[in-house]
């Protein structure tokens, strides 16, 4: 069983959203969004990839398996940055740990 | 036709036809060199890993015999080598591959009813890269060693230390590729080309855990791939990803370390608990109970095994937040292999139960294992690992699981499929004794450690107090009973390939795919395709059978 | 000994078939699953250094600002258009054989993506890099913190770390890939390729566009950081 034939006219309308989705990206970036210019090219990029994935990959055709790998990948990096930085940015509101020392000041009377 | 020279043991007949084997169909060494065959390629990674186990045991020997007396033996530079070169080597040389490459590689194709692997080729490749990684690492060793542990942490080992860092790094970076390729096989082979009728559910579990095992390669070693190159690249370019006096955070190092190292200790046990599957059921003649918790806890181990790494974390810097959910998580990582120990146990119950070698070990492992197991609760709560973290508390724990675990199933599951592998039995006497001997060895030996670590004993440390030396000679003198134990089956396993009894197709009457063909099987492994009907394990006896 | 009649019909099958598969259609299913698999561990590798990216550039985004800044969007930008075009191409190779092209049509599309990804190398090797080189922006290689960079200066050496080792690894995943293509092209030229045997060209195809896949989240991450608006000096 050969895969589904794609044809020549979808790869290339494919390429072309590609084309329109880089020159949008590389265009929004000359644009102030402030916080929002980070989001908005990822977006473009997420979009990009899923149009490589499905048509150019052909996982648009492929048994649902292929589509359970790539979920798979994606989902073990998300936990990897995801608990990475779950630490590297609360690190910041642990508890300072100040031992019997703290006391001092109440056993001297100094208060 | 064969020419196999057997020595004729009285009351056991020759075949009464010379047949061809995988082992006699060739003789010279370029046939074993450029194999495509997954059994010889077991074999070949068999005696490589053989030889690492023992290089690797060689170093702890020499930290034995360092703590004997409190002052130590070596200068610490040199211990501070020895406990380094015997974690890389046992860690990424011997226990990742050790039941995955051998018995994995021998036994997937044939439990599935298939002729091979789904990628021949790159089953030898991945042994040709395993042979590099390990010659990078001896390089390491003979050329001066590295003392920044097993676990490479940052900044010492990217800034600070003087060893041989880097050709170590590249001999793990190198052999992870070893790892992946195994693994990739393996899931393709189990997805792709199962027998007719064997369905996911009428596997033995034996497969399900090299499958869940493989999810882990995949998934996991890329990411300690990344890191050690990192680590190479900041050694030579003092770049500063993980060097605090340039922005960078040794933290991230740990992070991107044990995101693959935790997984990796469950590739370490996973394969030995699909190994307990086989054994239990084979020397109780009776079904698993609870295949289906058993075959999904092995698959719940390999996902949540990604989700609790940080709790190697708890007191180098990590935050107290990301600690509470790695610890909480920790907790439920036991229960699916507390799920598996519960179903052993309950096989056994009503079993009809023998004593031969693989069977100890077996038994030996679900103690062990459980015990390990336990102790990891305490490591895992966040306040009592704060006092055990750094000592022999730890040390113990892992030994308990690796090696009373680890070893102990790959040992079990070595002697239950030697007949298959070979075609030779070997004295089950000798081996009911050796099994004995690692046994007692293993416990007077790790066990000590416990108390040692609770008691404040630091790891990795050449020296101690004085007051601990009782308990490290207890260890020390266990550690050489232990090796004299892993010696003895050296010896037997060797004097049985020329010496051994024939064995048949099935000398333990057991069930499984792999019983049904003739021993040594044919380099094709099935003459015909089989056809699967029945579910896994389907033993004769039922619970009231009187059979022992 | 394996059964006679079977050898003979597994023979039949094709000359590249390989003989563990019961037939074509299992060997290809079985090596573009194999081929998903290693993606699946290459989304880990790429994965991992990302990962390291996405923490250093919270905790220092000015730095990682003014390091994008530093990078030149136009090559960048055109690059993304070659690489996006040679996945074009690849594709178009695999349905030449899929549709029963002759083998010159695949071998064209094949060089053409081969091309396209040479021109990619040489743009980022021999004018972004070099330039880079020049302008004291490798770390390691006699990287100078310009005083105009202020607080900020100190954090962006760790910049551009990623940016030359993100994109060095992406490179040489196109340097591995290369070759392959070209003895793929070499068997493409020999007419190995048709309807219903073109396994090997599907599997390089894949690798290829995720390394295409790949550059289009380099792309953003690392040469628009912050925005390019000019009033920040964007060029």
């Amino acid at each position: 069983m050969s895969a589904h034939l794609v044809p020549v006219k979808t790869y290339v309308g494919v390429f072309l959203v590609l084309m329109v989705l880089t020159g949008l990206t590389t265009g929004v970036a000359f644009i102030d969004l402030h916080a929002w210019n980070t989001p908005v090219a990822l977006a473009i990029a997420v979009v990009k990839m899923v149009l490589v994935v499905l048509f150019f990959m052909h996982v648009k055709y492929s048994p649902s398996l292929t589509k359970m790998v790539i979920v798979a990948g994606f989902f073990f990096l998300a936990l990897l940055v995801a608990f990475t930085l779950a630490d590297e940015l609360t690190r910041i509101w642990s508890p300072q740990v100040h031992g019997w020392s703290i006391l001092l000041p109440i056993l001297q009377g100094r208060f | 036709m064969s020419t196999t020279v057997i020595a004729e043991i009285p009351g056991h007949e020759l075949p009464s036809e010379e047949r061809v084997n995988y082992l006699t169909v060739d003789h010279s060494v370029k046939s074993w060199l450029l194999t495509h065959d997954h059994k010889r390629i077991a074999l070949l990674y068999l005696i490589s890993i053989t030889l690492m186990f023992f290089v690797g045991g060689f170093f702890a020997v020499l930290m034995r015999l360092n703590l004997i007396e409190p002052t130590g033996l070596v200068a610490p530079e040199t211990y501070n080598k020895l406990f380094s070169m015997h974690g890389i080597i046992m860690v990424f040389f011997f226990l990742v591959p050790s039941i995955p490459a051998t018995l994995g590689n021998f036994l997937v194709p044939m439990m599935i009813g298939a002729r091979d692997l789904a990628f021949p080729r790159i089953n030898l490749l991945s042994w040709y890269i395993y042979i590099v990684g390990a010659a990078f690492t001896m390089y390491a060793v003979i050329s001066g060693g590295v003392d920044t542990g097993w676990t490479f942490y940052t900044p010492y080992s990217s800034t600070f230390s003087h060893s041989q860092v880097i050709p170590a790094a590249v001999g793990v970076f190198v052999t992870g590729f070893s790892s992946i390729l195994t693994g990739l096989n393996f899931i393709v082979t189990i997805h792709k080309m199962r027998a007719p009728g064997l369905t996911w559910f009428r596997l033995p579990l034996f497969i399900w855990a090299m499958y869940a095992t493989s999810v882990i390669f995949i998934l996991g070693t890329p990411v300690i791939a990344i890191t050690l190159f990192l680590l190479g690249l900041e050694r030579l370019l003092h770049i500063g990803i993980f060097d605090p006096a340039i922005g960078g955070d040794p933290i991230l190092f740990q992070h991107m370390f044990w995101f693959y190292s935790h997984p990796a200790v469950y590739i370490m046990i996973l394969p030995g608990m699909g190994v307990m599957s086989e054994l239990i059921t084979a020397f109780s003649r009776k079904r698993i109970f609870g295949y289906t918790f058993v075959a999904f806890s092995s698959l719940a181990i390999a996902v949540i095994s990604f989700l609790v790494w940080g709790h190697h974390m708890f007191v180098t810097g990590q935050s107290v937040y990301a600690g509470l959910i790695f610890s909480v998580l920790s907790f439920m990582v036991a229960i699916p292999s507390a799920i598996k120990v519960f179903n052993w146990t309950a096989t056994l119950y009503k079993g009809s139960i023998s004593y031969e070698a693989p069977m100890l070990y077996a038994l030996g492992f679900i103690g062990l294992f459980t015990m390990g197991g336990l102790t990891g609760l305490f490591l895992a709560s966040l306040a009592t690992d704060v006092h055990l973290n750094g000592t022999y508390f730890i040390v113990a724990h892992f030994h308990y699981i690796m090696v009373g675990g680890a070893v102990m199933a790959y040992l079990g599951g070595l002697h239950f499929w030697w007949p298959k592998i070979t075609g030779r039995l070997y004295p089950d006497g000798w081996a009911r004794f050796a099994a004995l001997v690692i046994f007692v060895g293993f416990n007077l030996t790790f066990f000590p450690q416990f108390v040692l670590g609770y008691l404040g004993m630091p790891r990795r440390y050449a020296v101690y107090p004085g007051e601990f030396q009782v308990l490290n000679v207890m260890s020390s003198a266990g550690a050489s009973i232990l090796g004299v134990g892993y010696i003895i089956p050296l010896v037997y396993f060797i004097w049985s390939f020329k010496y051994g009894p024939i064995a048949g197709p099935n000398p333990w009457g057991a069930k499984g795919l792999e019983w049904t063909t003739p021993s040594p099987p044919p380099t094709e492994n099935f003459e015909e395709v089989p056809i699967v009907t029945e579910q896994a394990y389907n033993y004769a006896g039922t619970s009231e059978s009187a059979h022992g | 000994m394996a059964d006679m009649a079977t050898h003979n019909a597994h023979h039949a099958q094709h000359d590249a078939f390989q003989h563990q598969f019961e037939d074509m259609e299992q060997q290809r299913d079985a090596g573009t699953f194999g081929m998903w698999v290693f993606l699946a561990q290459e989304i880990m590798f790429f994965g991992g250094i990302f990962a390291a990216y996405i923490v250093y550039r919270a905790l220092f985004h000015d730095s990682f600002e003014i390091g994008s800044n530093l990078l030149n969007v136009k090559f960048g930008a055109a690059n993304t258009v070659v690489l996006i075009a040679s996945s074009l191409t690849m594709a178009l190779a695999i349905h030449a054989a899929q549709a029963g092209k002759k083998g010159k049509t695949q071998v064209m599309y094949l060089l053409l993506t081969v091309l396209l990804g040479v021109i990619f190398l040489a743009v980022k090797f021999t004018f972004e890099w070099t330039a880079d080189y020049h302008e004291h922006l490798i770390p390691g290689f006699g990287f100078i913190i310009r005083p105009e960079w202020g607080a900020a200066g100190s954090h962006v050496p760790m910049f551009f770390s990623f940016y030359f080792f993100m994109t060095g690894l992406h490179a040489l995943h196109m340097i591995v890939g290369i070759p392959i293509i070209l003895i793929i092209a070499v068997m493409a030229w020999r007419n190995k390729f048709d309807e219903v045997y073109h396994a090997p060209l599907e599997m390089v195809g894949l690798y290829w566009h995720f390394v295409d896949i790949v550059w289009i989240f380099l792309f953003p991450l690392l040469y628009l950081v912050g925005g390019r608006y000019l009033s920040n000096g964007g060029h």
